[in-house]
C-alpha cells in the first residue's frame, strides 16, 4: 500500500460537536469560574430571545446549587415553551437554531450556545442535562434527560415523558458542571445578571444563589423592546462566492426580478441601473451568469448608490429605557443618553447607544466602570481587546471634565459608561463572543456618542460649579456676613448696619430697598432698585398700599384691589443699572408690605417677596 | 496712657471704615501690601527694603476673603475690649488659643493669626507691642562694654554688660524701647548666628580685646534683637558686623538685620540697620581659610536660586559670593575654624576680616 494511501485512510470528517469538545475556550468555557458564568449566559440568552419572540414580558429564574463537587445551575423562564419533538435538537445538537440565515438583531445566532452548556455539563460531570416545557395551560409539561452524542453530533434520549409542572407554560433546563461561583465582582454571574437586567428593563430576574440568598433585578418597564424584523441581505455586505451561490440556487427566471427580490433596498429602478453598469440583459436567467459576470454584478453593487438597508431590523433598547436601566442598578447623580442613528458597515446595519451615569455611590479614585453591551447580552471578558474600549481610550476626555492621567486611556473619575451595539450581524474577534472587532464605522458610531454624552456631562457639571459657587456664596451671606456685621456694631456699639445691599452684591441679585421722608404730614416714598447681576434682567414690581398715592414716578399702573391699590411698573434693567420709584402718601394709616417682585427666581432677589 | 488711646482711635477707625462699607453698599474690604518678594523694594530715603505699592484686596466676596475679614473684627474687638481697655496682654501664642472660642473665625494654626497681626500693624502702621501682644521668642543676649537702664514693671535695673551680667550677657526685653543706653566704650557691635560662637568669644575675651558689643542672634532674629541693634547703630554711632555660618539660610539672617524682612518690611524703617555689613562666613573664606565643609543639599541649592532673584541680594558682592557656592557646592558652619585651633578665630580670622572691612 503506497504511503499516501495509507494516509487516506486514516482521514476522517470531525463533528463538530467533537471539535467543541477538545476547544472548548473557543465558546466561552476555559476556566471553572467563567464555565458557570457561560452556561447561565447561554440558557438566559435564550430565555429572553423565546419570550420576546412569543411578546410576553420575561421571568427568569437562575439557580444555582451546589452538587456533589460542582454546581447545578437551573434557568427557568415563563416564555412560549418548546415542542416535545423540537426539545432534544434544541439543547443537544450543535449548530441547530432559527436564527443562522434570518438577517435581524437576536442575541444567539448560530445554535451553538446552550447546546455547548449541554456538551460541557456531560463533559465535566457525565450526567445528563434535564429540559422541562410547557407550551400551555391546557396540557402537561414535557421532560427529556438528554447527552450529545459527540462522534454524530446527535441528541441522545436518556429519559423521556409527561410531568405535571407548575408553570402555566415556560422552560426549564438543569445542566450540572464542574465550576466555580464566584461573587463580589463584575465578572461573576451575579454581576453579568444585573449588566443583563440594565439592558432589558423589560424583564424580571431572580437569582438563588447556592447559600440561598436571593437577589431579584426587578423590571423598569412593562414595555416590550420592539421587534425587530428580519430583512433580506443588502448588497453592500455580498460577497463574490455567496453572490454566486444565489444566482445559481434562486427561483427567479430574470436577473431583475432576482435583484430586486433577494436583496433588501434594491427596487426596479436600481435593478435596472445594476445590470446596465454590470452590461447585463434584466432578462437573462439568473443561473447563466459566469464567474466573470457575476464579478461585474458585484462591481456594480460597489459603483451603484444603494440606500441604506432598513432599519426595522434593529430594536434599541431607546433613551429613556437605557436610562431607567442605569437608575435602577446604579445610584446616580446624573445621566445622560443617546441613541444613535442607524448606520452600516459592509452591508450590516448597526446602531450604538450609549449611556453614561455620573457621580452618587461611584468612586472618584479609579478608572471608569464600561459596560459593553451587543445586542442586549453583557460583554464580561476581554474588555481591552474591543472596540468599545478602544473608542474610549481614542478620546480626550480632558475636554469633557474627566480626568485621563496618561492623555489617552480609559479615564478616570465617578461614571459608569455604558455602550450597547446592535446590529444584525456583529462583528466579534471571536466566537467565544467577548469582544466587538474594530470596525472602522463602528468605532466612528461609538466616538460620536461618547462625544455626546461626554458634552452633556460637561454642560451638567459646568452648571454644578455654578451653583456650588452660589452655595459658597450662601455660606457668607447666611454665616459670616451677619456675624462680621454684628461684631463691628458690638466694637463701635453703634446699632448694626443694614447688611442687604451688600448682600445683593455678593450675591449679584436684584435688591430693593425701600426709604422714607416725612414731609408736612405727607411721607415720600422711594424704592430703589439695583441689579447687581451680569445680565438684563426684566421684571415687575408690585407695591401693595392701603390707599392711594399721588406723585407716583415713574408712571405706574394702579389696579384697586379690595381695600386698597395694588402699585405695578414693569422694569428692565442692564447690568449695575440703577433706578428709583417714588411716591407720595398721607401718613397717617398707612401701612406698608415687603414690595413684591414678579418674573424673577426667588434665588436673585433681595428685599422682596417673589412670585 | 496716651499711647494706648491712640492705638484705640486707630483700631475703632478701622472698625468704622468697615461699618461705613456695608452702611453705603459697598462690598467690605480692606487693603493690604502684597507681603512677597516680588513686592519690596529699596526706600532710598531710610536705605532699607520696604513694601511696594502692590495691593492685594480682602474682600467678602469669596469665603475666604470675607473669614478672613470675620477674623480681623473679632481680632480688633478682642484688643480694643481685653487688651487696652484692661492694660492687658497676650503673647501671639495666646492668642491663637483665645481664637477657639470664635467658632468660624477660630485660626486653624498660629502662623495665621501671627500673620493677621501683622496685617493689623500694617493697616494702622501701629506696632504689635501697641495691641499689648507679645512674642514667645526669647530677645537676644549682649555682652560687652555697654552700660543700661531698664524700665521693668518692678522698677528701674542699671547694668553694666560685661561687670553686672553672668556669662550669658544681658537679656533683653521684648520692649527694647524700655531699654536707655547710659555710656559705653564700644568701637563696633558685632552679631553672631550660634551661641557656640557666641560663647567662644566671651570665653576669649574678644569684646575685651576689641571693645566689641557682641550680640547673640539666636537664628533668624526677633524684632527685639533687629530693635536693638539699630539703635545701636543709630543712637551710638556704633558699625555693625554680622558673623553667621556661611549657608544660605545665614545670608538671610544678614538680610534681615541689614535690610529687613520681607514678612515685615513694613517695620524695616524701626528694625532694619542698612549699614550693617557682613563679615562672614563668606564663600569665599571656605576657599580661603580651607574650612572643613558640608555638601549643599537640593535646599541649599534651591534656597540660594531663590537669592539671586531677591532684590535684596542684588548687588555685585552677593551675585559674586552666591555663584561662587553654587559652583563649589559646599558649605561651612562659623565653628568650622575650631578645627584650626580656639583661638584661630579669635586671634587670625575675625582681625584679618574686620581690617578688611575697615573697622580695626
Amino acid at each position: 500500500m503506497e504511503i499516501a494511501e495509507e494516509l487516506a485512510r486514516q482521514q476522517k470528517a470531525i463533528s463538530v460537536a467533537e471539535f467543541f469538545e477538545k476547544n472548548r475556550q473557543i465558546l466561552g468555557f476555559d476556566s471553572a469560574p467563567r464555565a458557570l458564568i457561560t452556561c447561565v449566559k447561554e440558557a438566559v440568552d435564550n430565555s429572553l430571545d423565546a419570550c420576546e419572540d412569543a411578546g410576553i414580558l420575561p421571568d427568569i429564574l437562575v439557580q444555582i446549587k451546589r452538587a456533589g463537587e460542582g454546581y447545578q445551575v437551573v434557568v427557568e423562564d415563563n416564555g412560549p415553551g418548546i415542542v416535545p419533538d423540537e426539545m432534544p435538537r434544541v439543547f443537544a445538537k450543535l449548530l441547530y437554531g432559527s436564527r443562522f440565515h434570518a438577517l435581524k438583531q437576536s442575541r444567539g445566532q448560530q445554535g451553538i450556545g446552550i447546546s455547548a452548556a449541554v456538551l460541557y455539563s456531560q463533559l465535566t460531570s457525565g450526567k445528563p442535562t434535564k429540559v422541562i416545557s410547557k407550551i400551555t395551560p391546557g396540557r402537561k409539561a414535557h421532560f427529556c434527560d438528554l447527552m450529545i452524542n459527540t462522534s454524530q453530533n446527535d441528541p441522545e434520549i436518556l429519559a423521556e415523558g409527561d410531568i405535571d409542572w407548575e408553570r402555566p407554560r415556560g422552560t426549564r433546563v438543569e445542566l450540572e458542571m464542574e465550576g466555580s461561583y464566584i461573587r463580589g465582582r463584575r465578572q461573576s454571574t451575579y454581576g453579568y445578571l444585573k449588566n443583563v437586567s440594565i439592558v432589558n428593563p423589560h424583564a424580571r430576574i431572580t437569582l438563588v444563589e447556592p447559600d440561598g440568598n436571593t437577589e431579584t433585578f426587578e423590571r423598569a418597564t412593562e414595555a416590550m423592546p420592539k421587534q425587530a424584523y428580519a430583512i433580506p441581505p443588502h448588497p453592500a455586505g455580498i460577497e463574490l462566492g455567496e453572490l454566486m451561490k444565489l444566482l445559481r440556487y434562486t427561483g427567479k427566471k430574470k436577473l431583475g426580478r432576482f435583484l430586486k427580490e433577494t436583496f433588501s433596498s434594491i427596487g426596479a429602478i436600481t435593478a435596472q441601473e445594476l445590470c446596465s453598469l454590470a452590461e447585463l440583459d434584466p432578462e437573462r436567467t439568473p443561473q447563466s451568469l459566469g464567474h466573470d459576470e457575476s464579478k461585474r454584478l458585484l462591481a456594480a453593487f460597489k459603483q451603484a448608490k444603494v440606500k441604506s438597508p432598513p432599519v426595522d431590523c434593529l430594536s434599541p433598547i431607546g433613551e429613556a429605557l437605557v436610562k431607567a436601566g442605569l437608575e435602577k442598578e446604579y445610584s446616580l447623580d446624573f445621566i445622560a443618553t443617546i441613541t444613535r442613528q442607524v448606520s452600516v458597515f459592509s452591508g450590516n446595519p448597526f446602531l450604538v447607544e450609549i449611556g453614561l451615569g455620573y457621580g452618587g455611590e461611584l468612586g472618584k479614585e479609579g478608572r471608569i466602570e464600561i459596560l459593553r453591551f451587543a445586542n442586549r447580552v453583557p460583554l464580561v471578558y476581554q474588555q481591552g481587546a474591543c472596540a468599545v474600549t478602544h473608542a474610549v481610550e481614542g478620546m480626550s476626555w480632558k475636554n469633557y471634565s474627566l480626568a485621563q492621567p496618561t492623555g489617552n486611556g480609559v479615564p478616570v473619575g465617578p461614571v459608569v459608561l455604558l455602550v450597547h451595539v446592535a446590529s444584525t450581524n456583529i462583528p466579534f474577534t471571536s466566537e467565544s463572543k467577548d469582544a466587538i472587532a474594530d470596525m472602522p464605522e463602528i468605532l466612528e458610531e461609538i466616538d460620536l456618542g461618547l462625544k455626546d454624552v461626554a458634552r452633556k456631562l460637561r454642560r451638567y457639571l459646568s452648571r454644578q460649579s455654578v451653583l456650588s459657587e452660589r452655595r459658597e456664596k450662601e455660606e457668607i451671606i447666611m454665616k459670616i456676613l451677619p456675624r462680621i456685621a454684628k461684631k463691628l456694631s458690638d466694637i463701635l456699639e453703634e446699632p448694626e448696619p443694614d447688611i442687604s445691599s451688600v448682600v445683593a452684591k455678593v450675591m449679584g441679585n436684584i435688591l430693593i430697598k425701600r426709604s422714607f421722608k416725612q414731609e408736612n404730614g405727607l411721607t415720600w416714598v422711594t424704592l430703589h432698585v439695583e441689579n447687581n447681576s451680569e445680565v438684563i434682567r426684566s421684571f415687575k414690581i408690585h407695591d401693595v398700599l392701603t390707599c392711594e398715592a399721588s406723585s407716583v414716578a415713574p408712571v405706574a399702573k394702579a389696579v384697586p384691589i379690595g381695600n386698597g391699590y395694588d402699585y405695578h411698573w414693569k422694569l428692565s434693567l442692564g447690568p449695575g443699572e440703577r433706578t428709583n420709584l417714588s411716591y407720595r402718601v398721607r401718613s397717617e394709616g398707612v401701612t406698608f408690605s415687603e414690595p413684591v417682585i414678579e418674573g424673577l427666581g426667588n434665588e436673585v432677589v433681595t428685599g422682596a417677596r417673589v412670585i | 496712657m496716651e499711647k494706648d488711646s491712640i492705638t484705640k482711635d486707630k483700631l475703632m477707625g478701622m472698625a468704622r471704615a468697615l461699618y461705613g462699607q456695608f452702611q453705603e453698599g459697598i462690598v467690605p474690604y480692606l487693603a493690604l501690601p502684597s507681603r512677597t518678594k516680588g513686592n519690596i523694594e529699596y526706600s532710598s530715603k531710610e536705605d532699607v527694603w520696604v513694601y511696594g505699592d502692590q495691593e492685594t484686596l480682602r474682600s467678602v466676596k469669596t469665603v475666604r476673603g470675607a473669614k478672613s475679614l470675620l477674623k480681623t473684627v473679632h481680632l480688633v474687638e478682642l484688643l480694643i475690649k481685653e487688651h487696652l481697655a484692661n492694660n492687658r496682654g497676650s503673647t501671639l501664642r495666646e492668642i491663637y488659643y483665645i481664637s477657639e472660642n470664635w467658632d468660624i473665625a477660630k485660626f486653624p494654626e498660629q502662623a495665621e493669626s501671627d500673620r493677621l497681626i501683622e496685617d493689623l500693624e500694617i493697616v494702622t502702621g501701629l506696632h504689635r507691642e501697641d495691641f499689648h501682644v507679645r512674642p514667645e521668642e526669647d530677645g537676644a543676649a549682649i555682652f560687652g562694654p555697654l552700660r543700661i537702664r531698664e524700665q521693668t514693671r518692678r522698677g528701674d535695673r542699671e547694668m553694666h554688660c560685661q561687670e553686672d551680667v553672668g556669662e550669658a550677657g544681658y537679656q533683653i526685653p521684648f520692649n527694647v524701647d524700655s531699654v536707655k543706653f547710659l555710656s559705653h566704650d564700644a568701637k563696633m557691635v558685632l552679631a553672631i548666628e550660634t551661641g557656640g560662637m557666641y560663647a567662644r568669644l566671651v570665653e576669649n575675651g574678644f569684646d575685651d580685646e576689641f571693645d566689641a558689643v557682641l550680640i547673640h542672634l539666636k537664628g533668624q532674629p526677633a524684632r527685639s534683637t533687629r530693635r536693638i541693634i539699630r539703635r545701636l547703630n543709630m543712637e551710638l554711632n556704633l558699625p555693625v558686623v554680622v558673623f553667621t555660618d556661611g549657608d544660605p539660610w545665614s545670608y538671610r539672617i544678614f538680610a534681615s538685620v541689614a535690610y529687613g524682612a520681607i514678612k515685615s518690611a513694613h517695620l524695616s524703617e524701626q528694625l532694619a540697620t542698612p549699614s550693617a555689613k557682613f563679615l562672614g562666613v563668606q564663600p569665599a573664606d571656605i576657599v580661603k581659610y580651607d574650612l572643613s565643609t558640608d555638601k549643599l543639599t537640593d535646599k541649599d541649592i534651591h534656597a540660594l536660586r531663590s537669592e539671586l532673584t531677591d532684590p535684596r541680594f542684588d548687588t555685585e558682592y552677593w551675585r559674586g559670593q552666591i555663584q561662587l557656592q553654587l559652583d563649589m557646592k559646599r558649605k561651612a558652619e562659623q565653628q568650622a575654624f575650631a578645627g584650626k585651633g580656639l583661638d584661630y578665630v579669635t586671634k587670625t580670622y575675625l582681625p584679618e576680616r574686620l581690617s578688611e572691612l575697615g573697622i580695626i
